[in-house]
């Protein structure tokens, strides 16, 4: 998506990036994979900045490892140090799969990776030899959500020529490809695939593995994600639903694209699907949804005709503009990292503000990761946090957004922002509103 | 049990049980998950919080985007530094070359921005398709009549030491600014006692603090490298007689340049604990041989003292007999830390650091007590275990290592760049006394499994 109403002035450099690099969103799928462990091909400080980031959001261990290029490797090539990296992570973490995404040094240096994997399992292969996934993810060429599809793709194909049979119970089987959402939302999507009462896979899965419980020991890859068996069975499913845009080509049977479930419109549509691919109806689920619409019969006056501006991954906008104007709020100025930053939308804002378009009036919260604060504060509006990152809130990996429990977590999170921050505007409060 | 790679064994030490001598200053091992950076990240540290410059990350988004805001370093007046900019490389560029972008991209923020000077960065892949970076600074400068210095940053091109070193050297061709007045800035020109301070980076205001320290002995600053500092400070750094440099060796090397170049004297220091705050002071007051100066020292240091040492026993008392594993970036703080917990009564049991010497790790060994573990670029892994078998009950680190004690349900306090606590002189080593209590004496540990299981008597 680009910026829906865009800037006069458009800008050689990126400033305050709403997107992140590719290598991320890779690293986020390995992670959400039973017993696998993400290894960067490239230099030491993508790896631990990408830990860093993660580990401000999630607030638990991320050990990604690294083939820590040197000044020759960038000569030499990175073979050596791809073994060598391989044997140390093998030896000390014991993984049933090591995830290997690439950098920009190593593809623009054109390291043949696959190639080396192939050398490598040749060389080394025991009979405990952990699987690979090996995905491409130069920056220079997409954001961390290209970066996040080309490794579920990688997994998939990966393990499309195991020789499993189909068995009765991979009957009506579903792939649920979860896009880049919480760990909350992971959770949600199990919660949702189980009131159906079918088998599925969901991939990836960090709902445990980046949001775990207090340790007895140290785990060195944490416990949780998605099985590899589990994986192998996805080609057997007969639908795979998707969130990730069209842009997002799975190896896979009869994919269904759908918008992310937030809002009833999206929600309806997701859960239509499971209804028409299952035959089956959740009591719960629509008890859930009849509790949303009344919750916003409840709370629309303090929505109804308000301005958002709204940020993130392309999916996550595409599915918050929707379930935005559908309480009646104005989407302003909908952003994702793909093609715009913040001093773009900011710029935006101000220069609509002056020439009197739609932006005449300053729109009245901003929704998205906490990156907004500075926008926020610019504009003097309050920011409703939800997304990723969240670096300066506790518990932002466990917002929960999707489905119909997660649109009622997001209306009541907007309205009480709202409320707040007139509350906090007037000279003396109300308590009540 | 974990077996350790094998090619770091000697980089990971036991006093009184291992005698080898400590491997380390080399790169990381491929395939041990370093808490290290890059040559990027070093150079950032040092430049970041040059407030009226303009930071440009030449490369792909990543670095630029991973480093936007992360450190606590503020300044008076101009935010420049807090926003972020890179050039954004697409594929394109890539095969073509990311001059042009670079060219347009300064020219386009310089002149909506009016910076006083820029920086650029370059990164990993700056490095690999050999942009001419020297040569479009050098256009722009011109043009827009501002420095514009090129910081050699690309990242495997070294460690976070090398980046240290890089971004001395962009500061000193600001230091040594053909454009400076030679007039209001020459050599030494200021009346002594005039020193700067270098690798003191204003996290949570800790500059101005030290500052004042200095002004209530009679000695006055130039400039601090780099914090609060601003562009037209910095040309009159030469100006001062004496360079205290803070902070392992981050800016050592601008001392060293300066040393050769302008004659002026160095001297080490440490920001933190009470010993190597007062230390700081008294040594400015020895070099600069006044007896009314080494007065004020001792009557600032005994107040400063006298106020602070009463405080610190409520602390004291309740974490007498705890123990600390320290991991940090420079060895240098460890030394200071180690001495500062044994203020709040704790010993340190286990101690690393990413870009440790030979000659620090021996101090390390020498200072430390028998059993202590000491670490050189040490992994997620090994300290785990080692603050489990230690028995620590608190771990003092960054944000990558703070997981680590969490998940063992043991105490953090974070003492690196990105900290939003001033933990640096003498009310600094108060708020340090509260943080780790805070932390350590936390009733929320009991819940641990871990803590129940390693440890014989329950924590608190
Ligand atoms: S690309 Fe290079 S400079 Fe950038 S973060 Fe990675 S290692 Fe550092
Ligand atoms: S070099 Fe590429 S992969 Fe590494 S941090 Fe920068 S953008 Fe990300």
């Amino acid at each position: 998506m680009k910026v829906l109403t865009r800037p006069k002035t458009s800008f050689i450099s990126t400033r305050n990036a709403c997107k992140l690099c590719s290598p991320l969103g890779a690293c986020f799928v390995m992670r959400g994979i039973e017993n696998c462990i993400p290894l960067i091909h490239g230099s030491q400080g993508c790896a631990t900045y990408i830990r860093r980031y993660g580990i401000s959001h999630f607030r638990e261990p991320l050990d990604i490892a690294s083939s820590n290029f040197v000044e020759t490797t960038a000569i030499f090539g990175g073979r050596d140090n791809l073994f060598k990296a391989l044997d140390n992570v093998i030896q000390q973490y014991q993984p049933d799969a090591i995830g290997i995404t690439s950098t920009c040094l190593s593809e623009t240096m054109g390291e043949d990776v696959e190639l080396y994997l192939r050398e490598y399992a040749k060389l080394r292969r025991t009979s405990l030899s952990p699987l690979f996934f090996y995905a491409s993810t130069p920056s220079y060429r997409g954001t961390h959500i290209d970066g996040f599809n080309e490794a579920v793709c990688a997994v998939i194909k990966a393990t499309a020529n195991n020789e499993n049979q189909k068995t009765n119970e991979d009957k009506q089987r579903i792939n649920l490809i979860s896009p880049f959402v919480s760990c909350e939302d992971v959770r949600e999507f199990h919660r949702i695939l189980q009131a159906f009462d079918v088998p599925y896979t969901l991939l990836p899965d960090y709902s445990e593995t980046l949001d775990g419980v207090a340790w007895q020991d140290y785990q060195k890859i944490p416990n949780g994600g998605t099985t590899l068996a589990d994986i192998a069975k996805m080609k057997y499913a007969d639908t795979t639903i998707t969130f990730n845009g069209d842009s997002a080509n799975f190896p896979l049977n009869n994919v269904v694209h759908l918008p992310l479930p937030i809002g009833v419109d999206n929600t309806d549509k997701f859960f239509d699907t499971l209804k028409n691919i299952t035959n089956r109806e959740s009591a719960t689920m629509s008890y859930e949804r009849g509790r949303l619409i009344d919750a916003y019969f409840d709370g629309h006056k303090y929505v109804s005709g308000k301005r958002a501006v709204v940020y993130g991954d392309k999916m996550f906008v595409a599915a918050l503009k929707s379930f935005l104007e559908e309480i009646g709020i104005n989407v302003v100025l909908a952003a994702d990292g793909a093609e715009t930053d913040f001093e773009t939308m900011l710029e935006t804002i101000r220069s609509s503000r002056c020439s009197k378009t739609e932006l005449a009036d300053k729109p009245d919260f901003i929704i998205g990761n906490s990156k907004g604060l500075y926008l926020s504060r610019a504009l003097g509006i309050p920011l409703v946090r939800c997304g990723f990152p969240i670096h300066d809130r506790i518990g932002g990996h466990r917002i929960l957004h999707i489905g119909y429990r997660g649109t009622l977590n997001l209306f009541e999170r907007i309205c009480n922002t709202l409320i707040e921050y007139k509350q906090n505007q007037e000279p003396f409060g109300w308590t009540y509103v | 049990m974990l077996a350790f790679i094998p090619e770091r064994q000697h980089q990971i030490l036991e006093k009184g049980r291992d005698t080898y001598e400590m491997e380390c200053a080399k790169p990381s091992t491929a395939g041990s998950v370093s808490q290290r950076s890059c040559v990027f990240c070093g150079s950032r540290v040092v430049l970041y919080p040059i407030a009226d410059a303009l930071h440009l990350v030449h490369g792909p988004i990543g670095c630029a985007a991973y480093t936007w805001d992360i450190r606590g370093s503020m300044s008076q007046g101009a935010q420049l530094h807090r926003l972020s900019f890179s050039t954004d490389l697409q594929e394109n560029e890539v095969i073509h070359g990311g001059e042009k972008k670079l060219y347009k991209a300064l020219t386009e923020l310089i002149k909506q921005y009016q910076p006083n000077a820029a920086f650029v960065y370059c990164t990993c892949i700056v490095g690999l398709i050999g942009d001419d970076v020297e040569a479009v600074c050098k256009r722009v400068e011109k043009e827009q009549k501002i420095r514009v210095i090129p910081v050699h940053s690309e990242g495997f091109k070294g460690t976070k030491k090398d980046g240290y070193r890089a971004a001395c050297e962009a500061l000193f061709e600001l230091v040594d600014s053909p454009q400076a007045d030679y007039l209001t800035s020459a050599i030494h020109s200021s009346p002594p006692p005039t020193i700067n301070i270098l690798g003191e980076f204003n996290l949570a205001g800790e500059t101005l603090m030290i500052k004042d320290y200095y002004r209530r002995m009679g000695v006055k600053v130039a400039v601090c490298f780099t914090g609060d500092c601003k562009i037209a400070d910095i040309e009159k750094a030469r100006t001062a007689s004496l360079n205290v440099v803070q902070c392992s060796g981050s800016m050592t090397s601008l001392a060293k340049i300066m040393q050769e170049k302008f004659g002026t004297p160095f001297k080490r220091v440490s920001y933190f604990g009470i010993e190597d705050m007062s230390k700081a002071l008294y040594d400015v007051a020895e070099h600069f041989k006044s007896k009314e100066m080494l007065q004020r020292t001792q009557n600032l240091v005994k107040k400063e003292v006298s106020v602070l040492l009463p405080k610190l026993t409520r602390y004291r008392r309740d974490l007498e007999g705890r123990k600390a594993a320290i991991y940090v970036g420079g060895p240098f703080k460890a030394f200071s830390l180690i001495k500062a917990l044994r203020h709040l009564g704790m010993e340190t049991v286990v101690v690393g650091s990413q870009t440790g010497t030979k000659e620090d790790y021996e101090l390390l060994k020498e200072i430390t007590q028998e059993g202590t573990i000491l670490c050189d670029d040490s992994n997620p892994l090994e300290l785990s275990r080692f603050v489990l078998e230690k028995g620590a009950d608190l771990l003092i680190g960054g944000v990558k290592e703070r997981p680590i004690a969490y998940k063992m349900g043991i105490g953090f306090c974070d003492h690196n760049h990105e900290r939003k606590i001033a933990l640096a002189g003498f009310e600094g080593m108060l708020n340090f006394a509260k943080e780790v209590h805070c932390t350590v004496m936390s009733p929320v540990w009991k819940f641990s499994p871990a803590r129940r299981q390693y440890f014989a008597e329950p924590p608190i």
